[in-house]
């Protein structure tokens, strides 16, 4: 694969990336796997903060919000359930969606702090550095989100036990899905400091904005706006289809609008991290043309 | 790999086996409001039909050779006789006014009847359709039970707060004893040694001992979050190895599951909206609840003790019984 922008822009010999064997790409991604493992291992505070928010909403808030005579059926529950229940994936949604955002985060402090050199020239294509990345940020969520799960069944919130092996694949899209958007963000933000603006215009308004921690019915007969801001929500899908594998069962709407989403968000993060097309090398350029 | 591979399919398959539906029962549900029965596969848990009965049908029970149901249409102060094979009525039977619920003898030859407005129990030889008895009880009867053996009956009244224990060959009562307010239900266990009587407005399930006739223990319900005024315990259902009690407690949205022989609460089971009666399949492997409020009724599976389905069934849904084969 040769490496136009370079070429041109450096008007000299092509590029040929090497040829690498199977065996090389993997160690290339253990490589990834393992320091963003040990960089979650190392931190602490952050795998305490990550449990321990969940786990406030699961024993405080629906302890405020319990609706001790149960929640109205609706699918994929087949009877009535207790609220603690019935927002479990919407904190599992949680969990992924900050742990997505993190590692946005965690891009931008590698650019500013200069590790993300050490990744970058590598020899190895770009986008399958960024899905390497992804799979990282995608296990670590994955790992918190069981973690999760582990002390909600001692507080007696007990899904199917089947269910915890099918929730797994629906867990990893809509991380893939959530991670993607983090990496998408992160090639926009600038500074650290921007990260604020990512909490306040796009965490909080996807996790509210959705069935997370009250069905959508109830947010219908309160505003029909606020609903179709909801179903526009991509992290809506991403809830649903976890709320659903729980239970052993597709929702293919879900899985189809989560599939999609995750297609578009990793392809703009591909391109924009892409030194000749990306966004940040637009930005630059014009930066410095100006 | 493979061998493991075949393992784990192996088990799934087993899992699934074992979580496969039951043998299929047919659950007949009384719906006091818009004067029906609706028809529910046990297995499929599916409304299979539903048929236009008398006025206001609430207590309802089936023929030990499941081909009839006796059906209390109490605004038409009869006991209606359904067809199981057409679902049809094809017989009623002369119970006295406003009957509400009633018992099967276990010969299943007679039926014991509240008449809640006439403060009277009706004795009813089905096949005759002879009126036998009409025994005077307190004020509103209401909870029917008959012992295992047939020879006791117990007949409680809301507003006496008592369980009058009768003599099925004399027709006489023989004890009465002072239970808690609004007393709805009686359930003896199976091998006859005790009545377990619910009280909806005492909150309590009182055990009376059948040799001496006197409470010796009460049950009480406690749910965090819930006032004590919603705990109204009313159906009560007992297994038929006598181990767990099963007690609908009404308002609270929840069926109590209690241990017979410490009478401890083990677990609260989350059904729908004012749970009234409860009936075990024949299996006993599900016990079905009636949701009054909520219209529907709700399986819960008696191994668990975990609610499995939901199902919507007719208006105000009040009494249920499940076909014996």
């Amino acid at each position: 694969m040769t490496m136009p922008a370079e070429t041109d822009g450096g008007g000299t010999l092509p590029l040929k990336a090497p040829a690498f064997g199977l065996a090389n790409y993997l160690v290339c991604l253990k490589g990834i796997l393992v320091r963003e493992g040990l960089r979650f291992l190392h931190q602490r505070e952050r795998f305490v903060s990550s449990l321990v928010r969940p786990l406030l909403w699961l024993f405080i808030f629906a302890a405020g919000f319990r609706q001790v005579l149960g929640v109205s059926i609706i699918p994929p529950y087949k009877t009535y359930v207790l609220y603690e229940v019935y927002i479990t994936p919407g904190l599992c949604g949680m969990i992924l969606l900050f742990s997505g955002m993190q590692s946005s985060l965690s891009m931008v402090y590698d650019r500013e702090m200069g590790n993300m050199r050490t990744l970058l020239v590598s020899p190895f294509p770009r986008w399958f550095l960024l899905v390497s990345k992804l799979l990282a940020g995608v296990t670590v969520s994955i790992a918190q989100v069981y973690v999760f799960l582990a002390v909600a069944w001692f507080w007696g919130v007990k899904a199917p036990p089947l269910g915890y092996l099918m929730v797994l694949p629906a867990l990893f899209l809509a991380g893939l899905m959530l991670c993607s958007l983090g990496l998408l963000l992160s090639s926009m933000i600038r500074q650290l400091e921007n990260f604020a603006g990512v909490m306040n215009f796009v965490i909080f308004p996807m996790y509210f904005a959705s069935p997370a921690l009250y069905p959508l019915w109830r947010i219908q007969e309160s505003s029909p706006l606020l609903y179709k801001i909801c179903l526009a929500n991509p992290f809506t899908y991403a809830v649903e289809l976890v709320r659903f594998a729980f239970y052993g069962q597709i929702d293919w709407m879900s899985l189809g609008i989560v599939a999609g989403f995750t297609t578009l968000f990793l392809a703009g993060a591909i391109i924009a991290y892409d030194p000749s097309r990306g966004l940040m090398t637009r930005k630059q350029d014009t930066g410095g043309n100006a | 790999m493979r061998r493991r591979l075949c393992v784990l399919a192996g088990a799934v398959a087993m899992a699934a086996f074992l979580a496969g539906p039951a043998s299929a029962y047919m659950v007949y549900v009384s719906n006091e409001k818009d004067n029906t029965i609706t028809v529910v596969d046990s297995s499929t848990m599916q409304v299979v039909k539903t048929v236009n009965v008398g006025q206001r049908p609430r207590g309802i029970t089936i023929s030990h050779d499941g081909k009839h149901i006796y059906l209390c249409a109490s605004d038409d102060d009869t006991i209606e006789v359904i067809d199981t094979a057409t679902l049809e009525v094809v017989d009623t039977l002369p119970s006295g006014p406003d009957p509400e619920l009633f018992v099967l003898s276990p010969d299943g030859k007679t039926l014991y009847v509240a008449n809640e407005d006439d403060n009277l129990v009706t004795v009813i030889d089905i096949e005759s359709k002879k009126v036998l008895a009409e025994i005077p009880v307190g004020v509103e009867p209401e909870g029917m039970g008959v012992s295992p053996d047939g020879k006791t009956m117990v007949n409680t009244s809301e507003t006496t707060n008592m369980a009058h224990f009768i003599d099925t060959s004399t027709h006489e009562i023989t004890d009465n004893v002072l239970v808690d307010s609004r007393p709805r239900f009686v359930e003896f266990t199976p091998d006859g040694s005790q009545a377990w009587v619910s009280a909806e407005i005492g909150g309590t399930v009182s055990v009376i001992d059948n040799a001496s006739r006197e409470v010796i223990h009460k049950i009480t319900f406690e749910i965090a979050g819930l006032r004590s005024e919603s705990i109204q315990p009313v159906g009560v259902r007992i297994t038929a190895d006598g181990k767990k009690a099963y007690v609908a407690l009404g308002p609270a949205n929840r069926v109590a599951v209690v241990n017979t022989e410490t009478y401890a609460v083990e677990k609260y089971v989350l059904v729908g909206q004012r749970v009234w009666q409860l009936a075990f399949t024949p299996d006993q492997k599900t016990i079905i609840s009636t949701n009054g409020v909520s219209n529907d009724i709700t399986f819960i599976d008696v191994a668990t003790d975990e609610p499995v389905q939901s199902v919507t069934v007719g208006a105000l849904p009040w009494g249920v019984v499940v076909s014996p084969n």
